[in-house]
């Protein structure tokens, strides 16, 4: 399995924070997983993607295997 | 060179942590120190942050310790927040201390311009009101927090 992490508030359009999903798991098959405005939101360029901690700096090149983290992150806002 | 950083979930006192630590560093010649504060007013009534545990952390780390190099600090305190907050509370507190005034001040700009506009932290403000502009809402970062982060380029 792939664990899929949602941050900030693409965890509202998900519906949830985490979701478990079978590996492996590339682009196309991360959109395929999400409704549309997930889907939408997630290709957006602000929208970055990490595996396993490191941001993808070409998102669309996903390849997540089994036991894998994929972090979808939207912009950041702190302090 | 002591490097403390650290992500709470649960309120904090500023002055309890920034004493200690400068008591650590003997023979130092200034400390500064920033704290930020949950903003009253606009019917904001209480703000969550958000972390990612495998990137929040480490990067933090990774920014208090090229804080410290760039800067020639003796020690740097980071501290932040997640969770609920309510205004008046603390969200954010960098204390730095130098041999030198300049290096403590512009190592707590350096770190609060990072922290605020690349640091894996995700805001929302509840506010009051009935209808669309009440609730939670997600905060967008601002264009200001990018200019200031150019500053140290």
């Amino acid at each position: 399995m792939v664990t899929l992490i949602f941050l900030g508030k693409l965890a509202d359009l998900a519906g949830e924070d985490t979701r478990e999903v079978a590996a492996p798991l590339d682009w196309d098959g991360l959109l395929a997983l999400c409704d549309t405005p997930l889907a939408d939101e997630i290709s957006g360029e602000r929208v970055k993607i990490a595996l396993d901690g490191d941001v993808l700096a070409d998102k669309t090149t996903l390849a997540a295997l089994a036991g894998s983290e994929v972090a979808l992150l939207p912009p950041v806002s702190g302090g | 060179m002591a490097i403390s950083v650290q992500l709470l979930d649960t309120p904090f006192n500023p002055g309890a942590l920034v004493g200690p630590f400068t008591n650590a560093h003997p023979g130092l010649g200034g400390v500064c120190t920033f704290v930020g504060e949950v903003r009253g007013g606009n019917g904001v009534e209480a703000l969550e942050l958000t972390h990612y545990e495998l990137m929040t952390r480490p990067g933090m780390k990774k920014l208090a310790s090229l804080a410290a190099q760039r800067f020639g600090l003796m020690g740097l305190l980071m501290v932040h927040r997640t969770g609920v907050m309510h205004p008046g509370e603390p969200i954010v507190l960098v204390s730095a201390c130098a041999q030198h005034r300049r290096g403590a001040i512009d190592a707590v700009d350096f770190c609060m311009d990072h922290l605020k506009a690349r640091s894996w932290f995700w805001k929302r403000e509840k506010r009051s009101g009935a209808g669309p502009n009440g609730g939670w809402h997600w905060i967008e970062p601002r264009a200001d927090d990018h200019t200031d982060l150019a500053r140290w380029q």
